[in-house]
């Protein structure tokens, strides 16, 4: 608390010495001051915003002390006790002694919220940008009256940028909506019709109840206002909806892309995926723990170090996978399959002797955090951001991987016919090797992923595996593009349904979907033509 | 494909109850279920070496019911080459048949000495949802033992099979049906009691459940209804129904050449399957005394799949033997090393797909295995000492 309060003391001396630069204000006089600090809540509030309005530093100073509890009153003079115990004189700030028989100032919490929207409002006018929208959001939140008028309108004269005008100007428009001057209703509601926030739909709705607005042309005006409002907010909310589609979309992209190399291009059907995403999250959380108790100061860095560490610790799983277990196995997909779920058993507890079956702790770096607030009622979360723009660019990767370079070019021919591309020389074993690390790589930086937007624990993998073949079922063996569709929109279809039915039915509604669609085309959203259809 | 399976040992045998051998297997076996354990249990005092603890008995009343499962597991995938990943499901769905039965036996004798279940009261519930409502009848709760798997499973499987969908995707989409149903069954407003499911069970047909004689009942009930499911497998793998059936594993599409709609004979033997597990499913609840949906767990349907392959695939023992040695290796391991028992779970299916593609049963029998190598071994060296 104590640090609390001096860091506010510290802020309104900041704010001093910006006022010092400002036109000369006018004084805060001994006898506003006390009228100020004692007497009953409304003659102090009418006060205080006078003195605020009047764009008077000492008085916000006046204002932070009293929300410190370090002012002191005695009779008509008020004192201010500093952090370091001097003490000083409200109005004119000469150090003073305070006597022995001085009270101290309370303030119930209808002062409190008085004062600290006072100071908000005098932050309003500061020269400082982000501390003018801090107080503006701040203000917005408080419940305003005509007496914060006069200030509104006065930051308004002063201010340059465009989205902060906006806010003063909605702002001010909530306080006039209920003025009694008709022009000036009808005047804001017009001011208001231009917003999408949920909290201006409730003002006007509050308006057009009982004890609101009685004039029928501001009435109708508020109604026309309020579909406007609402309107705009509905978009918002389909925009959010296909946001989330999008962001789980993506992130069933990442998981399905490993699948689709090993189990679309190679046919191995690999339970332990799940698992080696899992261990790209773990690898994530050891580089955040060194990154901590090595270069805490470049902490902020550890995710983009943990993708290359991810990537090469689960290929290397892979790697070993593949020699130790798979490799007997090709061309019998159901024993592998049972194989690799042992496979994933024995990762899960190995997973849970060295880190404990707790879920672990991985922090998002400060970047990351936080996000950008489209709609009032839409925010898009930075980490949901990058994980979509990641996935685009492994996407990117492997498309070009697979596509472009020689390794691809002998993936895709030991994948069409083995035995050919082993006569004309392919090292077919070598292949199968690298392609499954490869894939098992993927499922590392899908690890990378989820441990940003989720927990990360021994059965971080169980959850995301059914819906990765589902993915790759649809989108079709063989097949980039039927692993992205269907990723996709898998995702969007899934965050559609249950914003009508629910999460668990639109789960099921999605399943019933998914074999209904296999009837209609068994082989996929894109499936392969001509001879390589028969392999 | 291909699978790399043989035929059964001696396929073609035509006898009742499979020959001499055969008959005196069985009646040992009914012996030991119906007679053996209930004497040494009930009648043999506690301290005599030839007591059976009340523990072993539950135990292996489980494991039976669970050797049901593997066996159903095998004649769908051991003998027709379809691995599903939802036999939990069945099994789950006849122990909530089952259950539900069981927690209207409860009466008003709950927590809240009210006639509806608990959780109903919980949820303030008035009166039963459809799919309860003729919970109170025993014979109505049996038929929907059978009924509830079997209609699932014969409208799935007549979709999936009919559009062809085979080998791991018809595995794949059985484990999201698995996904999807426990999702459904850990609800609360579905009616399945959520995360607890059913427990706390006082009575069955009116009878206190707990007794030891009750339980004894259910363990001979539950042997006998194994020795019953172990003689159909065997005449329908002997019969031509099982022909078609493991051609259809090992050449469908020779086998549809021929003539032969595979469709039918798929989804008759997978809807049989899934009522033996059904049917598994509501002896153990009684046994167990608690039904809750992680039966549901996919992880919970793959270990069916591992129980058979462990004993052996394609023969009939196999699924029995693995039942048993898996659970018994659990229980131990449970109990002693817990934190080993997924290590062992999963060394046992790499292991048993990399180096005993028949399981112990084959390890055990057949030309090449240990047995038939120890006795071709004791003879030469019988031979030499002449």
């Amino acid at each position: 608390m104590r640090s609390l309060a001096s860091l506010g003391t510290a802020a309104c001396l900041a704010l001093l010495a910006l006022a010092a630069l400002a036109p000369p204000a006018r004084a805060l006089t001994p006898a506003q001051a006390t009228a100020i600090a004692s007497g009953d809540n409304d003659s102090r509030i009418a006060a205080l915003n006078a003195a605020v309005a009047s764009g008077d530093a000492r008085a916000a100073v006046l204002a932070q002390a009293l929300l410190d509890g370090a002012v002191k009153v005695r009779g008509d003079d008020v004192y201010l006790v500093g952090a370091d115990g001097r003490v000083v004189d409200a109005a004119s700030g000469a150090a003073v002694t305070v006597p022995d028989d001085a009270d101290d100032a309370t303030s119930n919490n209808r002062m409190r919220g008085a004062l600290e929207a006072a100071l908000a409002g005098a932050r309003l006018v500061s020269s400082d940008v982000a501390v003018r929208r801090a107080a503006i959001a701040e203000l917005a939140k408080s419940p305003l009256d005509e007496s914060q008028l006069a200030l509104v309108e006065k930051a308004l004269a002063a201010e340059t940028d465009g989205a902060l005008r906006s806010g003063l100007e909605r702002m001010r428009a909530t306080i006039l909506v209920t003025s009694s001057d008709r022009t000036k209703r009808l005047a804001a509601v017009a001011e208001l019709a231009r917003s999408s926030r949920s909290a201006v739909a409730g003002l006007l709705q509050e308006r057009l109840g009982d004890g609101g607005e009685s004039d029928a042309e501001v009435r109708a005006a508020l109604q026309q206002a309020l579909g406007a409002v609402r309107g705009r907010l509905a978009w918002g909310e389909r925009l959010a909806v296909f946001f989330t589609g999008i962001s789980l979309g993506s992130v069933l992209l990442l998981v399905a892309l490993g699948l689709a190399i090993t189990y679309g291009l190679m046919g191995v059907i690999n339970m332990a995926h799940g698992e080696l995403m899992m261990i790209g999250a773990y690898t994530t959380y050891v580089v955040q723990n060194v990154f901590r108790s090595v270069w805490p100061g470049a902490f902020d860095a550890y995710v983009i170090a943990a993708i290359p560490a991810a990537f090469l610790v689960s290929a290397a799983v892979g790697a070993l996978l593949e020699r130790g277990v798979i490799r007997f196995l090709y061309g019998r997909p159901l024993e592998t399959l049972l194989a690799t779920w042992g496979i994933s058993l024995v990762l899960q507890q190995a997973v849970r002797s060295i880190f404990g079956a707790q879920n672990v702790a991985v922090e998002n770096p400060s970047w990351l955090s936080g996000g950008v607030e489209v709609m009032s009622n839409v925010v898009l979360p930075f980490n949901r951001i990058a994980i979509i723009a990641f996935a685009a660019i492994v996407l990117a990767a492997v498309a070009v991987l697979i596509a472009r370079t020689r390794f691809g070019l002998f993936v895709r021919g030991v994948t069409q016919n083995r035995r050919m591309a082993s006569c004309v020389g392919v090292d077919t074993r070598k292949v199968d090797l690298l392609a499954f690390s490869f894939g098992a790589g993927i499922a590392g930086l899908g690890g990378v992923a989820l441990s940003q937007i989720g927990n990360v624990g021994p059965d971080l993998g169980q959850g995301y595996i059914v819906d990765s073949f589902l993915v790759v079922v649809v989108g079709g063996v063989g097949q980039l593009a039927g692993t992205v569709a269907a990723g996709l929109g898998l995702g969007v279809l899934n965050k559609l349904l249950e914003g009508v039915a629910g999460a668990v039915l639109a789960k099921i509604a999605v399943l019933v979907l998914i074999v209904v669609f296999i009837q209609k085309k068994p082989s996929g959203l894109f499936a392969l033509k001509g001879r390589s259809a028969e392999a | 494909m291909s699978a790399v399976l043989p035929l059964p040992a001696g396929a073609p045998r035509g006898p009742f109850l499979g020959g001499m051998r055969g008959r005196v297997g069985v009646t040992v076996a009914l012996a030991v279920v119906a007679v053996v354990v209930p004497v040494a249990n009930l009648l043999v005092p506690a301290g005599s070496v030839f007591h059976l603890s009340d523990y072993a008995v539950q135990l292996v009343g489980k494991i039976m019911c669970y050797a049901i499962c593997a066996l159903a597991m095998d004649l769908i995938w051991g003998y027709t080459g379809i691995l599903s990943l939802g036999h939990g499901v069945f099994f789950a769905l006849g122990g909530y048949a089952m259950g539900m039965y069981l927690m209207r036996q409860i009466g008003a004798d709950g927590q809240y000495r009210l006639p509806m279940p608990d959780f109903m009261v919980f949820l303030n519930w008035k009166e039963f949802p459809w799919h309860w409502a003729l919970s109170d009848s025993f014979v109505a709760q049996m038929a929907l033992v059978v009924l509830a798997p079997g209609l699932l499973a014969f409208v799935f499987g007549y979709f999936a099979f009919r559009s062809r969908i085979k080998g791991v995707y018809f595995s794949i989409i059985t484990q999201a049906m698995t996904y999807a149903t426990m999702l459904l069954f850990f609800r609360n407003e579905t009616g399945f009691g959520g995360n607890n499911g059913f427990t706390d069970f006082k009575r069955i047909l009116g009878v206190p459940i707990a007794t030891p004689t009750m339980r004894m009942l259910l363990f001979v009930v539950t042997g006998c209804t194994l020795i019953a499911f172990f003689l159909l497998a065997r005449a329908i793998v002997e019969s031509k129904l099982g022909r078609i059936l493991m051609a259809i594993r090992d050449a469908e599409s020779r086998v549809m050449f021929t003539g032969y709609d595979p469709l039918r004979y798929k989804l008759a033997i997978w809807t049989l399957s899934a009522v033996m597990c059904g049917i598994a499913g509501a002896l153990y609840v009684p046994q167990v005394g608690i039904i809750n949906p992680s039966e549901m767990t996919p992880a919970a349907s793959i270990e069916i799949a591992i129980w058979t392959a462990v004993g052996g695939r394609a023969t009939l023992v196999g699924p029995i033997v693995g039942a048993f040695f898996v659970n018994g290796a659990k229980s131990w391991f449970t109990q002693a090393l817990p934190e080993a028992w997924l290590y062992v779970l999963g060394a046992m299916f790499i292991a048993v797909t990399l180096f005993l593609p028949q399981g112990i049963v084959g390890l055990v029998r057949g030309s090449d295995g240990v047995l038939a190598r120890l006795l071709r071994a004791t003879r030469r060296e019988a031979g030499s000492a002449r």
